[in-house]
Order: C-alpha cells, then structure tokens, then sequence
C-alpha cells in the first residue's frame, strides 16, 4: 500500500492507464485496417477507372454498296470461295472515304483510311455472310473504328502536344470532329470484347478465348486435385499409421503448400512437356500443373474437414461392422464434403489467379482461336491479362483492366461461394 | 468356469501408450443375462468394454495382450476380422450417436453392409422388427424418413439400440448407455434391457449403482484398473468379498 493509498485507488490508478492502454491499441487495429481497406479501395477503383470504357467500342457508320458479284457465284449462290476473293478490307476503306470526297492527296487518303479498323473489312465480310440480303443495294453499316479514334472519343488521348507527337494528326482530328457532327460516330457496347479471342487489333479483341481457356484448365485441375486430395486425406486421416514416414509425408503436404507456383511451371515443363511430350500450351497440361499446385491446399482442407466429423459417428459405424472405408465413405465423407467443397474452391480460385506456371508451360501465346478442347493451344485469363498490359497500345491497356475486372469477378464469386457454403452446412452437433 | 459362459476373459492387460490401463482381468460373462461392470470413473471399464469388441484397435497407442474367447474362439487371433466380430458383438455409447440420416436409414445401415436383406421388403421387416424391440415402432413409425437427429435424447439412444439390434448380434455393449438421459427415458431404456437381455448377452457399463442393481444377474466391480471381483449382483450389493467393493457401494469412496 504504497503513498499510504488505499488498494482500490491504486487499482482505480492503475485501471485508467490500462483502459487508455487497450484504447490505443484498439485505435492502431483500426487504423491498419483502414489502412488495408484504403489500398483495396485505391486498387480496385483506379483498375474501374482504367478499364470500364472498355465495355464500349466507338464505331462510324459507311454507306456500302456491294455487287453481287462480290458474294455470289454464277449459280446466284452465296459463295465463300468468290468472297474469299473479295478486297473487303478496300470496300470498307472506300466506303468510308465517300464521306470526305474532297481529299484528294494519296497520303492524305492513307491517312483518313486509318481512322476505320483494319478489321472492318473482315467484319463487313462477316455481315454480308450473316445477312446476304444487304448486297446490292445502297446499305448503311456501322463498323469499328481504329483504336486512336476510339481513345479519343473516350477523352483518353493526348491531343494538346505538337503534331508530330500525337497519335493523329490535324487532318485527322478534324474529320473525326466532322463525323462527330454528322452524328454518325458513336460508342456502343463492346460485344466483341465478350465474344472473340485476341487480335492484333484492339478493337477485335476479346477476353473469351482466355476465359474458356482458363475454364478447360479448371475443370482438369478440379478432375484431377479433388479425388487425390480427399483419397490422400482419408489415407492420412484413416489409415496411416503415426511414425516417421507419416510425419515425412505431412510436413512435405505443408511444404509443398508453400512452394513458389513458378516451380510447379519448372515441373511442368521438364516432365509433362519434355519427358511426356504432351503439347505445349495446352490447357490440360495448364491444368495439370495447377492441380499438382493446389492438391496440398486441398489436401490440408479435407483433413480439417473430415477430423471436423465428430468420431463418435465413425464409431458408430464401425461398431455395426463396417469396415474403416466404409465409416468413411458412407458417413464422415458426405458430412465432411461441405468443407471439403469450401477448400477446393478456395484452392481453384488461387488457381485461377496462377500466371507463372502458365507460362512456364507456354500459355503465353497470341491466339486468334477460341480454344475447343484440352489439347487446342489456348491462354488463361491471368495470362491474357499479363500479355495485354504488355502492349503499347492504350487500347489494350483498358482491355487489360477490363480483364482484370472480369477476373476479380471470378475470384469474388467463387470466395462468396466458398463462404455461403461454410455458412450453410456448418453443423454444430 | 461354467458351461454356460459367452465370453471368456483371461489375463487381460491393456496399455495406452505406456501408460497400464488394465491388470490381468480375468472373468467369465454368461449367456443371455446382464452384466453390470461398476467402479469410480477412470477405473477401466469403457477400456475393458472396448476389449469385447475391439473397438480398442482404433485406439492410437492402445495395446491389448491376453486373451478373450467369445463361444470358444479367440477374438484376438490373428486370422479373425474385427469388422466381423463387430457384427457380433454390437455397441451402443454414453452419448446418444445416431448418423445424421432417416431413421430408417440409421436402422438400415447394418443390415445393408453386411447384406442382410435380399430385398427392400426383407430390409423393411428388419428395420420394422428392430425399431419393435427397441420399444420405438410406435412413436416413429409415422416419419421414418425424417432425421434421426431431430429426436429427443431417449428416443435417439434407443435408435441405436434398434440400430445395433439390426445387425443380430450375439452380444450387446452398452457403455454407460442412460448417462446422457432424464429419469423417464432411463426408465425406458432399462426396461428395454430387461427385454433384451431374453435374445442376447447384454454388458452394460454403468456409474449408478442404483442402476446395476435394478438390472443385471451379475455385477463386476473394477478398481484402479483391477478386477475386484465379480458375482450375483444381490451378494455384491450386500455382502462383498472385497474390502475396496464394500467401501464403494457404501459410498466410502467414487
Ligand atoms: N484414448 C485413451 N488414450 C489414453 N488413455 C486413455 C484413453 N482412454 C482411456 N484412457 C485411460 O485409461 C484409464 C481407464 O479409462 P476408462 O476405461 O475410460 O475408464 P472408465 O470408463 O472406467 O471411466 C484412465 O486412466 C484413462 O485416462
Ligand atoms: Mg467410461
């Protein structure tokens, strides 16, 4: 009883100094998680930013007239050989140039073609094919415009730089102006983005190919890391016996958790690729690699999952006779699967994030294709992604952020999935 | 050693780890009558009741030497099948256990893996017979299809019983079956052993005194992990041989 106080007023004392202790600490918590959230928020809002105006694609409408020669053969038969024949990417670009009839001057001509996508001659081809009845006659099209006039019309071009710095000349943006007041420029809903795979083109250029791409992989990695992962809980859980060799194999599971996904790519290359010859860029050897990077994470899921299961129902079941797979496949199975189910998703949704071992196994190609089967070269979302914000051109670059956009959806879902689930079957007994 | 005895027990020892749970247990359990084991918590028995059915082999680090016959055979011998002395002996535990399925399907369950009924109709007989012997048919026999889980505490532990009874086995285990129990359902439950104990060989773990002696022929009083002795429950409750069973049932020690 120090200072002659009482000991309730050196606890009251003592109390003041903790409460403002816990206070601050309280406060530090809430600042880093504010913090976090902050980041999260600048990430995700700066990536919107970038990427929304992706959803959109500028186009200028052409007045065309096209011979039915160009289409037909002799017989009055849509033809794809007389088609194939065809200077679409001409007509389009003469097309274009009826609006502004006075340039005149070869390189000033160049220059008004470009402002049209050097696609939109494949894609007026695609129209006429998909709709035969506009040849012939005088037919109002809108199609793609180039890149920079897409940029531009978004606000995102330089265009207060001398001449010779900018992406289009005075010319240049003096006709886009024109056509902005004719009325026939406008912006509409980039289907292609969700419809193609890439292109060398911005404008033709789609997330599609990645995407199913990344959903062959997946479904490989969810074939193949699921059944071994749970055999390989239910060994662990069941029939291992504790010793050296079990306790070797579980801190090998741990470790092989954390390794770098790049070193799963290294694996993958040297025996799936160079010592099995299996195709390169092929989504099943990109599933292959992914499952051999996820299986420990749901390996380490199902083993929570099924010890999870109180033992009083395996006992149950064996004291009745079964035998020890029967208890588990019969009853801790179906009760632990919730967990299980969780665990997977969560292991697939950092699958589907992976970009290095993809490369590694040469996913990293430009395709035009839109992959159809586990051997058909093809890239991944992430890859896609990767490839895109690579390029030059701003085009791409807002389609990169879309993607990623696109991606972030992806994962969000499937952990919002993972979490509704836990919350669902989780039993209290 | 009469005739008459369905388990024969000799010089059991048990080992968690390194740790003696059990020395030398011998003692002879007879057919078709109840068999009480008492003792203070910690004694052996749920150990000892395990034995029977070699539940203890799950056990990590649990180690059973000696020998337990069960109609002469050895059940510890090296070419005999726990799965298939399980379908022998039945088990039924503290806490009430059923799978979280139908009650038919708890019922079924047995009979299914062991491939009991030719058909759905023989399957049906068995589930109905059982849920009848274990004085259940009347209360469930309207939802036999809703969860076994939703039942009060009595009536799940009688579905294990009815569960346990499905499979025909010879000997039923019941380790401390009433512990989790009201009055009401305990009154239930022994009543339903008195009516058992007709068709199978009942071993019965039980803290209540009370309670092996309103049920069992024969009471075996455990202590420290030793068989103090076993008898007729009326000379064990009145006139012990044992200094040590003398002091538990006056309530001495426990
Ligand atoms: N799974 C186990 N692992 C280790 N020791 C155990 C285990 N089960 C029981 N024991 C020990 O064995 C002894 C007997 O336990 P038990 O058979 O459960 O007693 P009772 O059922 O009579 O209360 C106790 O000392 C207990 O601590
Ligand atoms: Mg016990």
């Amino acid at each position: 009883m120090g200072n002659g106080k009482t000991n309730t007023e050196l606890i009251a004392k003592s109390l003041e100094k903790r409460h403002r202790r816990q206070t601050r600490l309280k406060y530090y918590g809430l600042f880093s998680i504010l913090l976090g959230i902050t980041f999260l928020i600048i990430l995700l809002g700066s990536i919107t930013l970038n990427g929304y105006t992706a959803l959109q694609q500028t186009v200028v409408q052409i007045s065309v007239n096209i011979s039915p020669d160009k289409v037909f053969d002799d017989n009055g038969n849509i033809s794809e050989e007389v088609m194939y024949n065809t200077n679409w990417d001409g007509l389009a670009k003469k097309a274009f140039r009826q609006e502004f009839p006075d340039v005149v001057d070869r390189k000033e001509k160049r220059k008004l073609s470009d402002l049209i996508s050097s696609n939109a001659g494949y894609d007026i081809k695609w129209m006429v094919s998909q709709n035969p009845s506009i040849v012939g006659k005088e037919t109002k099209l809108w199609v793609k415009t180039s890149d920079d006039v897409d940029q531009l019309l978004k606000g995102r071009l330089t265009v207060n730089v001398p001449e010779e710095q900018r992406r289009l000349s005075n010319s240049q943006l003096k006709w886009v102006k024109n056509l902005t007041d004719k009325g026939i420029i406008k912006k509409q809903f980039n289907t292609v983005f969700f419809t193609s795979a890439d292109s060398r083109e911005p404008e033709s250029s789609g997330i599609l190919g990645a995407i199913i791409g990344s959903a062959i992989a997946m479904v490989v990695t969810m074939a193949l890391a699921l059944p071994f992962a749970v055999m390989a809980a239910i060994y662990l859980e069941y029939f291992a016996k504790p010793g050296k060799w079990t306790d070797f194999i579980e801190v090998n599971i741990n470790n092989l958790a954390a390794v770098p996904s790049i070193v799963f790519g290294l694996l993958g290359l040297a025996v799936f690729l160079n010592f099995f010859e299996l195709p390169r860029s092929a989504p099943l050897v990109g599933g292959m690699v992914l499952s051999l990077m996820t299986l420990p994470t749901i390996i380490i899921a199902s083993r929570a999952a099924i010890r999870a299961v109180p033992s009083s129902i395996r006992d149950a079941a064996l004291s009745l006779g079964a035998s020890k797979m029967q208890a588990a496949v019969d009853h801790v199975l179906p009760l632990a699967s919730p967990g299980i189910l969780t665990g997977t998703i969560i292991g697939m949704a950092q699958a589907l994030g992976e970009t290095a071992p993809l490369i590694m196994i040469g996913m990293v190609v430009f395709l035009v294709d839109i992959p159809t089967g586990f051997t058909d070269a093809a890239t991944a979302l992430p890859v896609q992604i990767y490839i895109w914000s690579d390029s030059a051109e701003r085009a791409f670059y807002e389609r990169s952020s879309l993607a990623i956009m696109i991606l972030v959806l992806f994962l969000i879902t499937m952990n919002l999935l993972a979490v509704l689930l836990r919350k669902k079957f989780e039993k209290k007994w | 050693m009469t005739i008459d005895s369905k388990i024969q027990v000799r010089n059991v020892n048990v080992y968690y780890g390194n740790a003696q749970a059990l020395y030398d247990v011998n003692l002879d359990i007879k057919s078709k009558e109840i068999t009480s084991l008492i003792g203070p918590s910690g004694c052996g028995k749920s150990t000892f009741l395990r034995c029977l059915n070699r539940m203890n082999d799950v056990i990590e680090g649990c180690r059973v030497e000696g020998n337990i016959t069960i109609d002469g055979e050895n059940i510890y011998s090296k070419d005999k099948d726990p799965v298939l002395l399980r379908a022998r002996v039945g088990m039924v535990f503290q806490k009430p256990n059923p799978f979280p399925k139908s009650i038919f399907d708890n019922v079924a369950y047995g009979p299914r893996i062991h491939g009991l009924a030719a058909n759905t109709t023989e399957l049906r007989e068995i589930v109905e017979n059982s849920l009848e012997q274990a004085g259940l048919m009347d209360e469930v026999k309207d939802r036999l299809n809703e969860s076994a889980t939703g039942l009060s505490g009595g009536q799940q532990q009688r579905i294990c019983i009815a569960r346990a009874i499905a499979v025909s086995p010879e000997v039923i285990l019941m380790d401390e079956p009433c512990s989790a129990l009201d009055p009401i359902a305990t009154a239930r439950v022994e009543e339903l052993m008195g009516n058992l104990s007709i068709n199978y060989t009942i071993v019965i773990v039980t803290h209540s005194m009370q309670q092996a002696a309103r049920v069992s022929t024969r009471t075996a009083f455990f202590h420290l992990g030793h068989l103090v002795e076993c008898d007729e429950t009326n000379k064990i409750f009145t006139t012990p041989n044992d200094k040590r069973t003398e002091d538990y049932i006056t309530g001495k020690v426990g």
